[in-house]
């Protein structure tokens, strides 16, 4: 443990009506890990998704993030009448990044319905743009939803593909997932 | 001055997507239309009657068009993923919800004051009241906007907020309501338009705040 940690949880607990969901959770993760969240449906993975993301404020407990993250949710944050190019174009405004939007369509293999308004793709595609956020800049954190729904085998293969490399550069993973994980687990929260 | 990127990028995207509303956008321009071209055949087509309640049915129409569009607001950021995104931007979400509300008012508000020449003719306001009146609705459209913003930020969660939307936001419309028609029959150079251009300056003010506090409790 020579690293601090690159996110730290300290005794989080949360609350769903008068029923604990969980309480005093603590994780740290460091630059290389991927940590995994387990859990029944219902049982607050992406509860304590969220309140690592600082999205909701935990009942019990603190989080600390010593540096800025990624964040992919259940809902990809694609606008109705917004193309891949344009929310990719977005983002990268925002987020003022240098890099090149068709670059990451090519990645992503969302080159073809680039043009496409987002209502109209398919839900693995409208996910793959809403991967393509984690490229538009280098951050160290991501903290990824269920990441893995709605792709399909070639597109479980590139998202492994860019944890990896994401990894090997130093950054941290934490992602809520049911079912075996196509990536290598290097720590795992169980709910 | 440039504005910087995120809020720029907040403010294009809202005016996409208010664009994109396809006929949700001319909603409260045919409603404000049709208040008004309505009112002279409800109550008859006395000059001096409409003369009398013209710009009060203009300031009604106006409060009640501007409430129209306001539902999808914020709703359409929290169930697609975006405001989850906006909220992480770090400590602007006040800023970024003010930006998306005057990029609907662009919209959808401004059209309302650029109609009101000619609707005010149909009732019968008298031509030299034209600008302080154009400029009255003006103001008052704003701060209905801003007002509206926060009851929508409000009831984002809810599900057919409209209805919250309007109880939460017409008590903020009675200032500008009562400052706006009594500034219509002082002019421009009346006390009442200084009135009324403050509390479209307080709206300013405290509704981004309160849109973004309402935000971050609806992403909670």
């Amino acid at each position: 443990m020579s690293d601090p940690a690159l996110i730290e949880g300290r005794g989080l607990g949360a609350v769903r009506g008068e029923r604990v969901l969980f309480q005093d959770v603590s994780l740290a993760v460091q630059g290389g890990d991927g940590m995994v969240l387990r859990g029944a449906n219902g049982s607050g993975k992406t509860t304590l998704l969220r309140q690592l993301a600082g999205l909701s404020e935990p009942q019990a407990g603190t989080v600390q993030r010593t540096t800025n993250h990624h964040w992919i949710g259940h809902s990809n944050g694609l606008k109705p009448h917004e193309t891949p190019r344009s929310h990719l174009a977005n983002w990268a405004r925002v987020w003022g990044s240098e890099i090149e939007v068709e670059d990451v369509l090519l990645q992503m293999q969302m080159h073809r319905p680039a043009d496409v308004p987002c209502r109209l793709i398919s839900a693995g595609q409208k996910r793959r743009t809403g991967l393509g956020r984690l490229l538009l800049v280098p951050r160290d954190i991501w903290l990824l939803d269920e990441p893995f729904n709605a792709l399909d085998a070639d597109g479980q293969a590139l998202l492994a593909g860019m944890i990896a490399t994401h990894r090997a550069g130093g950054g941290a993973v934490i992602a809520a997932l049911h079912g075996t994980a196509p990536i290598e687990v290097s720590d795992e929260v169980v709910l | 001055m440039t504005l910087p990127s995120p809020l720029l990028s907040a403010f294009r995207q809202a005016l996409s997507e208010a664009w994109a509303g396809g006929a949700g956008v001319l909603l409260p321009f045919g409603f404000f239309a049709g208040t008004a071209v309505l009112v002279p055949f409800t109550m008859g087509s006395d000059p001096d009657l409409l003369a009398k309640i013209g710009p009060g049915v203009l300031w009604l129409a106006l409060a009640l068009a501007s409430l129209v569009t306001l539902e999808r607001v914020f709703q359409a950021d929290l169930q697609d993923g975006a405001l989850d995104l906006w909220v992480q931007e770090d400590g602007s979400i006040s800023q970024i919800a003010a930006v998306k509300t005057l990029a609907h008012w662009l919209i959808s508000g401004l059209p309302l004051v650029l109609l009101t020449p000619l609707l005010g003719m149909m009732l019968q306001v008298p031509a030299t009241q034209t600008v302080p009146a154009m400029v009255a609705y003006a103001l008052g459209g704003l701060t209905f906007f801003l007002w509206g913003g926060v009851a929508a930020a409000l009831s984002a969660s809810v599900a057919r907020g409209g209805l919250l939307i309007a109880l939460i936001a017409l008590p903020f419309y009675l200032p500008t309501v009562i400052f706006g028609t009594l500034a219509l029959d002082e002019g421009l150079g009346g006390t009442s338009i200084l009135f009324l251009a403050a509390s479209t300056l307080f709206a300013l003010g405290v509704a981004p705040a309160a849109m973004g506090a309402a935000l971050r409790l609806a992403a909670d």
